[in-house]
């Protein structure tokens, strides 16, 4: 029984942050979900997926942000309830029809999830998504914990359909992806029918529009000065302040009590942080002096706290404001409870908790010297081990200096040494296509480095099409591999259109990559990867000609592949492998690098990890001994 | 009811891919089954990638707590592998933590490569033993075994340890709720093998010295 469609109001369960946001979106009888997967994000739409039959919801894995955005608005604009989830850098691609349809407005409730990802774990930056509410005048709602995730995403639909606004939700990765306490609600009747009526055009009356929004933004503030996810908590009149938002609250609370700070200050925490509620924050900010604030990235709550503050002047006179600006939070990476604690502890002359300082030494002293660093790189069985190898390879017999430019997905890791450290550029979604373009048409400069750009197969049909055309018909130079590996690997395989099937695992039209890459009218090859020699040869064929060419290396995810089939299990034969009297310098283990394969001191020979193995074979191909062998089918 | 300590901080570190997160799943669940706040925090945006992971769980009879453990804070570590056991004591170990660990190494690529070198893992454990107050060695993969539910069988050791104040029962329900019902015969007998790992075992018995020296 998933715990996400329980009809058992009060019961307690554990549940993930992004599950709680799911099964808020239920208790609201959301309608229609469609979302592009992203870390901390994914889970959000995935648990919506697993339950839409139940509660007769729409959920879609769109081709990309915007289109998700613009999906979800439709089901707004004919009445219904919807909900549109991404990861931080979602929002950069759906922000231009962000920026209008602000103006237009929408009808049934739309929820915008951005799940910001602070420290940037799995991203490839760590932006504060807070500011598209600003910038986009639109309210902004940031729950503090697993119970806030579920009720304040209930409310943000009805906010949303009060003012005719989106209603964005900001969650960070240690909500969305941490687990906790969350008490279940009821679980409505739907009855909702879809109907289209009325104009939603932003354009010839944008400047009225405009206007119309501020006032639309006055009337959230109204809402939001009683709003329940506005509190305090502390003694009635103290001098220090706490203010927070979002993950800061948790923190806060256990820094204070840490300090034995209970009696002497009080944390106010605000749920609705765009637009501010005046009137709620200036009330319990009388008779205050200081004031600490806290919350993750940005300095958002800090900067429209202080005009807060500075045009109430008069009312609550001078008060001293710590945060970024003051050095007290690091602008950048996430909270926790420590950073809080000190910042605390510095304002007001007190001691920290303080470790041991021997014992932390000679902990840390392990870390440098004795414990080796452990990188994350591709599993066991993962194709873009061996793509990357044959990149690496092609460009080797090249010879002409050629480089690769980098995109986003698992094999972003081809940076480092999982990937022989061969992508020199990365940035976002397209990227490395987009960059290769302009590098394919510098020849008339002396450039002579041949290009490849890598793309995985999701980000191909995400943001990759539209330079692909562009290298076309501007004839630019450059060699684009496609790593297809059949999902979206990287946040857990959801389908993409080359997939064959949808968000519920029904069957579904593919649009094929190399049908896409014809119809552009560029040369596209496919290559299994796992054929590494043949893979070298073509790619470096490929390199020798000019203009636009895509190669695809298709092989499915292994980590998929492992669990639907029994795979073979494999075995160094001890006494072919002859170690390193080879002259492969350890080719398995030492170069191809395969954590898979580990180096049996006492034999001095290569040797399987049976724990680790799951049974690809690619080395098998790949020693030039011979002596990688199959011993039969893992149970 | 009220704890010992609270919040009692627990850590689950391993290698991603380890089912580090289904472990700490089972054991938070249980947890709430016990009527406890729990909070599970875990980093794993690289967790099936061969890189470091963590589960911070979080146990308190009073409210929810925040997702991280502070620093020097963590009151027992349920290691899956022996050098990312040692490798959190740095951040989160203090002389009176106690450690269940699985002596298995994972092999980092840059071990596998040559560019670093993989300690002996009877001096690992020792290290470790001589920075925290107890080490229980838990050998859930043997010799030749490929660790199918060997985090689940690190899970019935922490429950057969007693270091938890959560009922057993509320483990094999958690169990039943979490993993697939075609895998939970084999999960359950990973559990409890695991319990009989550590349940009534004297911690002296242990291979490694608990006392902390200096």
């Amino acid at each position: 029984m998933v715990t996400l469609e329980l009809d058992q109001p009060g019961k307690i369960v554990l549940m993930m942050g992004d599950e709680a946001i799911a099964r808020g979106a239920i208790e609201a009888g959301v309608d229609f979900c469609a979302s592009y997967p992203g870390t901390p994000a994914t889970e959000i739409t995935e648990s919506l997926a697993r339950v839409a039959d139940r509660f007769n919801i729409y959920v879609e894995w769109s081709t990309n942000e915007i289109v998700a955005f613009e999906a979800a608005t439709a089901a707004s604009l004919a009445g219904l309830r919807a909900l549109v989830a991404m990861k931080q850098n979602g929002i950069n691609v759906c922000a231009d029809f962000l920026m209008t349809v602000n103006l237009a407005g929408t009808n049934g409730g739309l929820v915008l999830v951005a799940a910001d990802d602070p420290s940037a774990i799995s991203s490839s930056n760590e932006q504060d998504s807070r500011s598209y509410a600003r910038y986009a005048d639109l309210p902004l709602l940031e729950p503090a914990d697993f119970q806030e995730a579920k009720d304040m995403t209930k409310w943000a639909f009805e906010v949303s359909e009060k003012l005719g606004l989106p209603c964005i939700m900001r969650s960070v990765t240690r909500l969305s992806h941490s687990r906790g306490n969350v008490k279940l609600g009821e679980l409505p009747e739907k009855k909702r029918t879809a109907k289209f009526e009325g104009i939603y055009i932003s354009g010839a009356f944008a400047a009225a529009q405009h206007a119309a929004l501020h006032q639309k933004l006055e009337q959230a503030r109204e809402e939001f000065e009683s709003s329940p996810f506005n509190f305090y908590v502390g003694p009635k009149k103290a001098r220090f302040v706490i203010v927070t938002s979002g993950s800061g609250w948790l923190y806060s609370r256990e820094a204070v009590a840490a300090l034995g700070l209970e009696n002497k200050v009080v944390i106010l925490k605000i749920g609705t942080t765009w637009p501010l509620p005046e009137k709620f924050i200036v009330e319990h900010l009388k008779n205050v002096t200081e004031i600490l604030i806290v919350e993750e990235v940005d300095p958002f709550l800090e900067q429209n706290l202080k005009i807060l503050l500075a045009e109430q002047a008069k009312t609550l006179g001078p008060i001293e404001v710590y945060g970024a600006k003051s050095g007290h939070r690091p602008a950048y990476g996430e909270m926790n409870q420590d950073k809080v604690a000190q910042a605390l502890a510095s304002i007001k002359g007190l001691k920290t908790r303080a470790r041991d300082g021997k014992y932390v030494e000679k902990a840390k002293e392990l870390l440098l010297s004795y414990i080796p660093i452990r990188m994350p790189t591709f599993c066991t069985g993962c194709p873009h081990r061996a793509s990357l190898w044959a990149i690496k390879s092609a460009l080797k017999l090249d010879g002409r200096d050629g480089f690769v430019t980098g995109d986003i997905g698992c094999y972003s890791l081809g940076a480092g040494p999982a990937g022989y450290f061969q992508l020199k550029t990365i940035h976002c979604m397209g990227g490395g296509i987009g960059l290769a373009n302009g590098f394919g048409k510098l020849d008339k400069f002396g450039f002579n480095q041949p290009v490849i750009a890598v793309c995985g197969d999701s980000t191909f049909y995400h943001a990759a099409i539209p330079a692909l055309i562009n290298a076309r018909v501007n004839n630019s130079n450059v060699l684009m591999v496609v790593l297809d590996n059949g999902g979206t690997a990287m946040t857990g395989f959801q389908p993409h259109p080359g997939s064959g099937c949808d968000a519920l695992g029904r069957p579904a039209p593919t649009v094929e990559i190399e049908n896409i890459c014809k119809a552009i009218g560029v040369e596209v090859r496919v290559r299994d990867p796992f054929e590494i020699s043949q893979a070298v040869q073509e790619l470096y064929d490929m390199l020798q000609e000019s203009g636009p060419r895509v190669m695809v290396f298709r092989r499915r995810c292994f980590r998929i592949e492992a669990k639907e089939k029994l795979q073979k299990k494999y075995y160094v034969d001890q006494s072919k492998c002859i170690g390193d009297d080879c002259g492969c310098a350890r080719f398995c283990s030492r170069v191809f690098n395969c954590p898979g394969i580990i180096w049996d001191q006492e034999a001095q020979r290569a040797k399987i990890d049976e724990v680790v193995c799951t049974g690809c074979g690619v080395c098998a191909t790949l020693c030039p001994r011979g002596a990688i062998m199959v011993r039969g089918v893992a149970s | 009811m009220t704890l010992e300590k609270d919040p009692l901080n627990l850590i689950i570190a391993g290698v991603g891919g380890q089912g580090n997160i289904l472990a700490s799943q089972i054991v938070a669940t249980a947890g709430i089954k016990e009527g406890l706040y729990v909070t599970v925090g875990e980093t794993y945006g690289a967790s099936q990638r061969g890189g470091p992971v963590m589960s911070h769980i979080r146990f308190s009879a009073l409210a929810q707590c925040g997702p991280l453990i502070p620093e020097g804070e963590a009151d027992i570590i349920v290691g899956l592998e022996p050098i990312e056991t040692l490798r959190i004591i740095a951040d989160f170990g203090n002389p009176k933590t106690r450690v269940i660990v699985s002596p298995r190494p994972i092999y980092p690529i840059w071990v596998l490569s040559g560019q670093a070198k993989y300690p002996p893992v009877a001096e690992v454990l020792q290290k470790l033993g001589e920075l925290v107050a107890e080490v229980r060695v838990v050998k859930a993969i043997q010799e030749g075994e490929t660790g199918l539910a060997a985090n689940v069988v690190m899970v019935g050791a922490l429950a057969g340890s007693g270091m938890l104040p959560i009922a057993a029962k509320y483990f094999g329900e958690s169990i039943k709720e979490i993993v697939a019902p075609k895998d939970f015969d084999l999960n359950l007998q990973a559990f409890r093998k695991g319990v009989e790992l550590t349940r009534g075992k004297a911690v002296a018995s242990a291979p490694v010295k608990t006392r902390r020296r200096r």
